[in-house]
Order: C-alpha cells, then structure tokens, then sequence
C-alpha cells in the first residue's frame, strides 16, 4: 500500500462505492413501479442509463471539474480521464484516488437517474440520453465542486455531508424545471393515472435505505466518527420520518399508505444526507419528524398544479435536501462533528452559509436545466408522439414488454442463426 | 334487446367509459382480451430473440341496452374508442334473448335500462 492509506478506510469506501452503485437500480425500481406497467421498463432504464452516460463523463471530465482544484466556480482539467488518479491518497483522505473517484462517480449516476423522474412516462429515450449526458457535467460537476471539491460555498463554510446540494437540491429542482419544459402527460389531470406496484415501490426504497448507508456513511471517507455518525443518524432519521408519515397519513385519510411509507422512507434518508456526520443523533430525530412536513404538504398539493413533475422529485429531494441543509444550520454541534456548531450552539455564521447554499443550489440547478433542455428541445424533439404514448413507452422505445405473456409471438430469429420467420403460432392473416 | 360488445385499444378505455357515461348508458363489463385485427404486427427483441407479435391487447365491452339505446351505445363507443388509426377495433350487435336484473327478478328491457329511466 502507498503511504497515507489506511487498509480500514479503503476497505470500507470500497464496499461502500458498491452500496450506492446498488441505489440506481433500487432507484429504477422504485420509479417503475410508480408508474403505469406500459412503461415499466422505460423508466427503469432511465436509470440504467445513468450508470451508463454518468460514468462516461464523470471519467472524461465531471471528476476532474469537481475535485481538481480550488477555483471557486470550476475545477481544472487537471484530471481529465483519470489523468494523475491512482494509488496515491486523494488529499484529505487515507484512501486511494481511485476509490475516491469511483465513490463520487456513483453519486454522479444516481443524481442523473433521479432527474428522470420528472419526465417519465413521455420524454423521447434519445432526448433523455443526450441530456443525461450533458446535465452530469453541466449541473452535477459544477454543484459537487461548490459542495465538495473546494468551490466557493465548501470554502466559505457551508457543511453538505453527503450531498443536500448537488444531489438531493441539484436533483430536485432541476426535476422542476425538466417537468416544465418537456410538460404534462397527455393524460395528466384527465385520467387518474395510479402506480402500477407497489410492492416495487416498497421494496426499491428498502434497497435505496440500505445502499443509503454506503452514501452517507461513506461520506465520511473513512472509519472514523463522522462516518459512525452518518451511519447510525441514516437508521435514525427515515424511521422517524416513517413515524410522522404514518400519523399524517391517518390524520388525512384514515388509513396508512404503503406508498407514503415509501416516499416517507426516501425522504428521511434525503434530509439526513446533508446532515449525517454534523448533527447528534437527538437531533437526527428531530430532524426526520420534521423534514416529513414540507414533503408531505408538497405532495398533497403539487398534484393540483397544472406542473406534471410526475414522480414528486422535487418534494422528496429538493425539498428534503433543502430543510436538511438549513437543519445543519441551526443545529450543528461541534461536540459531534468537531467542525463547527449551528445557530442553536451560538455560531450564526453557520446558518448564513447554510442558508446560501439553499439559494445558490437551487437557483443554479433550476436555471442550467432550464437553459440545457430549451437548447435540446431546439434540436430534436423532446416528447414522443402522443399516440406513442398512448401505446406506452416501452413497446414503443424499446421494443420490449416488462409484462410480456409470449402469446401470439412469431419467432423471427434467434441467435442460434436460424434465419427466416419461423411460424409458431400463426394468427389469422389480416 | 341487444348486446353490444365493443372491442377497443386499451388506452382508450377509460375514455369509453367516461363517453358512455355521458351518454347515461349504465350497465358495463370489460375484460382484457387479445386479439389480431387489421394493424401491423410489431417487433420485439429480447436477447437476441426477434419475434413479431401477432396479437394486440384490446378491451372488450359488453353492454346489453334495450333497442332504443343501441344506437346511442355504438355512438359513444366510436366516439371514444376512435383514434383514426389502424386498430381502433370493432364493434358487434348481437340479439339478446333474455336478461334479469338479480337483485329484484326484473326481467329483459327492465332489466337493462338505467334504473333511473
């Protein structure tokens, strides 16, 4: 091993750069099952995607403008394509750059597959790509140097633990501004349009808990108390999320939902994020009764705009991420994070940067993508046809059925090299 | 008295049945079926296996209307059912010799007009 690396912290990193990976296609799975079964496969592939483009450009240049250097708006170029990322600690860290590099690289990915949520169901697959493409560098980059490679809003002294900035606000408002530029669902407002299984949905944000504890308690960059910390506050916080959910659900309906479990479990890792290794575990608590309302009012009443930002990204991680960062603000405690304290321990300067970065994310975030998809929308057509999206996306980009029965299928060919229609079950010639 | 059993792309359903309740035509079953009309047989791929599948999803209506209302029910039928499209469907009339509301043994054209009527 190098010099400086600790076989402990790497080894952690390494497993946890495996669990966040595994938050993407928990991620696909959650958003499928939140739509109709004609376009389960579509918006699992969205996700899929991600881990495909996300990669490519944070490998090219995304890593390299966000952790090379310390310009204030931008990295350098320094590390394009892995230029000078090896074995040799990353600065401030016991771990290899290279393993520092694939764990940044999968927040990359699931901060693009998250984003697809607002446009599912209607935007065109190749539209989507070449978004996905250009809002890892454009937005993703850019929002991960401000918080954590040495931009102007980590330098001035605002704490993002494992992301409220770039991921969870960068996802969540860029969300917004994808759902009004591309627009509603043909549908949308006219037909109730219901998740086709929940039972993904359950069992995608159980997945997307668990990779979570990679995320965060990996956010740390070690084994040592901050990491300890964000681990044991990501079990805290969802499940006290879960307990307000629950009592917000009875209050309003009389019933507990499973999909609001879902989404109360999402919401609570999300406010956590940014919040994980700064925060003791009492107000870890606090924080995750707290953060439910915002999110759950949102919700509730985003349905009644004419704004289709379909899987509620904005509710679960805008604004999730955002009332986590101004949390830090008020009551990070120097006696856990042994950086800084918040408000509520007397450092009003720690708020203000908070509170900065609660502007500054969103309002970049929001007006790139905003600008990004006009310009896309300019040079190729952004929605399928809406006959197409009657039909649902997944015959009608793919080619594929999540639920194909194989009845009626004539085999064509097969890789086995027989050439030719082969009849094994003929209809009736039309 | 007829049945009418209108067969329909299943994107269009719901808005078969909201044309059918505008137009007070109560009394609905619909089951999923598959079927091969007139459209174009699409191509699928998985894993290297092409197959054209012959069969479409379709939902099938069945309605059984006193004859007054035939014409009505096949109205609303096109009207909701219609994209312009190859594979909007059928629709078929077939004569109906007795129906009887269960719950209170009306027999045949009272049995299937709205109760309300």
């Amino acid at each position: 091993m190098s010099t400086g690396i600790d076989t402990g912290d790497t080894a952690w990193m390494l497993v946890a750069t495996a669990l966040v990976l595994m938050m993407t296609p928990a991620l696909g799975l959650f958003y499928a099952g939140l739509v109709r079964a004609k376009n389960t496969l579509n918006t699992f592939m969205m996700s899929i995607a991600a881990i495909a483009l996300a990669l490519v450009t944070w490998a090219a240049v995304g890593y390299s403008l966000a952790f090379d250097g310390h310009g204030a708006l931008l990295g350098g170029l320094g590390h394009a394509f892995l230029h000078g990322v090896g074995f040799a600690p990353r600065a401030g860290t016991h771990i290899p750059q290279l393993v520092f590099f694939a764990f940044q690289a999968t927040f990359c990915i699931i901060t693009v597959a998250l984003v697809s949520g607002a446009v599912v169901e209607r935007m065109r697959f190749g539209a989507y790509l070449v978004f996905a493409l250009l809002w890892s560098v454009l937005v993703y980059a850019v929002l991960a140097h401000w918080a954590f490679g040495g931009g102007w809003l980590m330098h001035g002294g605002t704490l993002d633990f494992a992301g409220g900035v770039p991921v969870e606000m960068g996802s969540g408002f860029s969300a917004l501004a994808a759902a009004i530029v591309v627009g509603a669902r043909k549908d949308y407002g006219r037909q109730a349009i219901l998740p086709h299984n929940a039972v993904y949905v359950l069992l995608g944000a159980g997945l997307l808990w668990f990779g979570w504890f990679g995320f965060n308690g990996g956010s740390g960059f070690g084994v040592g108390h901050p990491s300890v910390l964000a681990f044991t506050n990501t079990l805290i916080t969802p499940s006290c999320t879960l307990v307000v959910w629950f009592l917000l659900d009875l209050v309003r309906g009389r019933k507990v939902t499973a999909i609001g479990a879902a989404t109360a479990v999402i919401v609570g890792c999300v406010a956590i994020t940014p919040a994980g290794g700064y925060v003791s575990p009492g107000w870890a608590m606090a924080l995750g009764a707290l953060a439910a309302l915002p999110s759950y009012a949102l919700i509730v009443w985003r349905p009644r705009t004419r704004v289709d930002e379909t899987l509620d990204v904005l509710a679960a991680h805008g604004t999730a991420g955002f009332f986590g960062i101004l949390f830090v603000g008020f009551f990070a405690q120097a006696a856990w994070n042994g950086v800084s304290n918040g408000l509520a321990y007397g450092n009003a300067r720690q708020l203000l940067w908070q509170g900065l970065a609660a502007l500054a994310g969103p309002a970049y975030a929001f007006a790139m993508t905003f600008a990004l998809l006009k310009l896309i929308g300019a040079v190729m057509p952004l929605r399928v046809p809406e006959l197409e999206e009657a039909i649902g996306m997944d015959v009608t980009q793919h080619g594929e059925e999540a639920y194909a029965s194989g009845e009626g299928a004539i085999l064509v060919t097969t890789e086995a090299g027989i050439e030719g229609p082969r009849p094994v079950a003929q209809p009736e010639p039309a | 008295m007829k049945l009418v059993i209108g067969i329909v792309r299943p994107e269009k359903a719901n808005d078969v049945l909201e044309a059918l309740y505008r137009a007070e035509v109560r009394g609905v079953s619909m089951s999923r079926v598959q079927g091969h009309g007139g459209e174009l047989d699409r191509v699928e791929t998985y894993r290297g296996t092409t197959v054209k599948v012959g069969l479409a999803e379709k939902v099938r209506f069945e309605i059984a209307v006193s004859d007054e209302f035939v014409d009505t029910t096949i109205d609303a039928l096109c009207e909701g059912a219609r994209t312009g499209e190859v594979g909007d469907g059928k629709i078929f009339v077939v004569p109906l010799e007795r129906a009887v509301r269960i719950r209170t043994g009306e027999a045949d054209t009272a049995a299937v007009t709205p109760v309300s009527k």
